[in-house]
């Protein structure tokens, strides 16, 4: 039991997180991909909009993606609640407030701008796209880390990222 | 209904971002920090992973169970690297890409609805930026 209890090592959940690549293409036969389940939210949320990009977008045949993310909060709360024998802390104290909420606000705006801009995340690019072989996404996942060392240790003590844990 | 499939496995995927905390600001923090190795071992070991079934099940020709499988290669693009890039500055700060954000609010963090609605308003931004941004 303590092995499902603790926190799982990178050589059981790497392994079992390429493994949702072929689980999907033999079932639902869709690439694995995160971020475009955003662009379904937004094109569902609000039907009559007049952006090119979300009324040429017919959201129903993307209804297994929604399901897989609606998935994803179902099994977190399975993991987080049943499965750990300490409370799991998925996020920082100071990261409270007034003040952590518009920094995650604004960190999401930048997470869910740059992913639709960059056509993917990691999931789309950097696991499913180089597993497909295809060039683009490694320079998509090249800039993703460029960005996030950009801000960690070129930009330090920027108000939104934090102190240092 | 084939695509209810999808569903146990994104409860499976949920599991795993929880229990091998990749769903953890701490964790990606320590990745961009050169810290530990935890996060680019995850990484590299799903990718090896994913690399031989993808090409193996295409090799093959393989269907799926709702048919034929459907391959979609993305392009290279200006938004390739800028957007990649506004994307890596958000995933620092918030601690979360897509997935993990979808599993820190099923966890019950409840700021982590500050972070989802903020990725929703910034797909909804590059909706309305669209037209006039490089691609």
């Amino acid at each position: 039991m303590k092995i499902v209890l603790s926190p799982w090592p990178w050589y059981v959940a790497g392994p079992m997180i390429g493994l949702v690549v072929p689980l999907l293409l033999l079932t639902v036969g869709k690439p694995f991909g995160i971020s475009s389940s955003f662009r379904h939210l937004c094109s569902l949320a609000l039907p009559g909009s007049r952006l090119h990009y979300l009324n040429q977008h017919d959201w129903r045949r993307e209804t297994w993606n929604l399901l897989f993310v609606g998935g994803i909060a179902i099994g977190a709360a399975l993991g987080a609640q049943f499965h750990s024998a300490e409370p799991v802390l998925l996020l920082p104290d100071h990261y409270s407030g007034l003040s952590g909420i518009v920094r995650l606000f604004l960190g999401g705006l930048l997470v869910g701008f740059g992913t639709r801009y960059a056509d993917g995340c990691t999931s789309g690019h950097s696991i499913m796209g180089i597993s497909s072989l295809n060039w683009p996404s490694l320079v998509a996942t090249l800039s993703f880390f460029a960005g996030g060392l950009l801000v960690i240790h070129v930009v330090p003590g920027l108000w939104v990222v934090g102190s240092a844990p | 209904m084939k695509a209810l499939s999808a569903l146990p496995i994104g409860v499976f995927f949920g599991i795993v971002l929880v229990k091998s905390e990749v769903a953890s600001w701490f964790r990606i923090q320590a990745m961009f920090r050169f810290q530990e190795a935890h996060m680019y071992l995850v990484m590299s070991a799903a990718v090896v992973v994913g690399l031989i079934s993808v090409q193996i099940i295409r090799r093959l020709g393989i269907v799926s169970l709702a048919g034929p499988i459907s391959y979609e290669n993305k392009d290279f693009t200006w938004g390739t690297v800028i957007g990649g890039a506004i994307f890596g500055i958000g995933w620092a700060i918030t601690g979360a890409c897509p997935g993990p954000v979808y599993a820190q609010v099923g966890s019950g963090e409840a700021m982590a609805l500050a972070t989802f609605a903020g990725v929703f308003s910034g797909a909804y931004l590059y909706a309305w930026l669209q037209p006039r941004l490089p691609h």
